[in-house]
């Protein structure tokens, strides 16, 4: 089997110095602050969990795991659609790239109506970010992390627009891949999230 | 064919003539099932609480690095990037585990 014999160099010349296109190189130097950022919040939230004098909830005591869990799914489904986006794109599939853009675009928007249904859950039974540590470590982490998914839900409904206007066509995909960086991070940082706020 | 070549295919079905000979993409609905697959284990693992904590948690944290690094390495590409690249997307790494571990230090 054919092994990956070419980097990803998103059908430009490869620039001096990581021998990537330059928008590529920002948003990963872009991603490096944003672990830096999620970082300081978890590890806050390790510190202020292990420190605290009140009892810390059990796993699904409070928060809905097997809906959290859908929406990680939901999420999970987002990712793909973006990454088929990128590579519809590459290979010229111009409907591809259409169809997976948008659905990406949606899927993402279906995680924040989760979301928003969550928080209205929680709220309505009396758990708010006033709720001690825990209401507190909690809605910030998620809440940044749902501004991180807003924020690319409209970068996608620009993309999508761009897309079905044809501007991703004839290899000019650099966009798409380097949004999808962006993607798919928010989808890895949920992860780690899902773990440590709804599981641990 | 082992568990990393699995997860492959050879771009150039249907559209790609153009860019078949550049590269091959990874069988991302593979690397999807994995997600699925390991956060259901990560749900069922929660629930099974037969097991000692510490285990359940020792779990959860693979499984959730196990992922990560899915997305990372195939949806980002990582893996096929040149080695540069990933040292710059690793670089934070490093510093976050000392950025926890100093604070934790001075909390203890």
């Amino acid at each position: 089997m054919e092994a990956h014999a070419m980097p990803y160099y998103g059908g430009r010349a490869p620039e001096k110095g990581l021998a990537v296109y330059t928008q590529k190189v920002g948003m990963w130097v872009f991603l490096c602050s944003e672990v830096m950022f999620f970082t300081g919040l978890i590890g806050s939230y390790i510190i202020l969990r292990f420190g605290a004098s009140e009892t810390w909830p059990q796993p699904g005591e409070i928060l809905n795991i097997p809906v959290t869990a859908i929406n990680t799914f939901i999420l999970i489904c987002s990712s793909v659609t973006m990454v088929k986006a990128f590579a519809a794109s590459e290979m010229g599939d111009k409907r591809g790239t259409r169809l997976y853009t948008l659905a990406t675009a949606v899927i993402g928007a279906a995680f924040l109506g989760v979301q928003i249904y969550e928080y209205s859950e929680l709220l309505g039974h009396g758990f708010g970010p006033w709720s001690g540590l825990y209401g507190s470590t909690f809605y910030t982490m998620t809440g940044f992390h749902g501004f991180h998914v807003f924020s690319g839900v409209v970068c996608m409904t620009w993309a999508t627009v761009k897309a079905f206007r044809g501007g991703y066509d004839n290899g000019n995909y650099q966009g798409l891949e380097v949004l999808g960086l962006y993607w798919h991070f928010v989808d890895l940082v949920w992860i780690i999230l899902f773990t440590i706020v709804y599981l641990i | 064919m082992d568990s990393t070549e699995a997860l492959h295919e050879t771009a150039g079905a249907g559209a790609a003539e153009a860019h078949a000979s550049d590269h091959s993409h990874p069988r991302y609905l593979l690397v999807w099932l994995w997600l699925a697959l390991l956060t259901a284990a990560e749900v069922a693992v929660v629930g099974f609480t037969a097991l000692p904590k510490s285990w359940i948690v020792i779990a959860l944290l693979v499984m959730a690095v196990w992922k990560a690094l899915l997305v990372a390495l195939y949806f980002m590409h990582l893996r096929f990037e040149p080695l540069r690249v990933a040292v710059v997307a690793a670089s934070p790494l490093p510093l976050a585990v000392l950025l926890v571990m100093v604070v934790l230090q001075e909390y203890s």
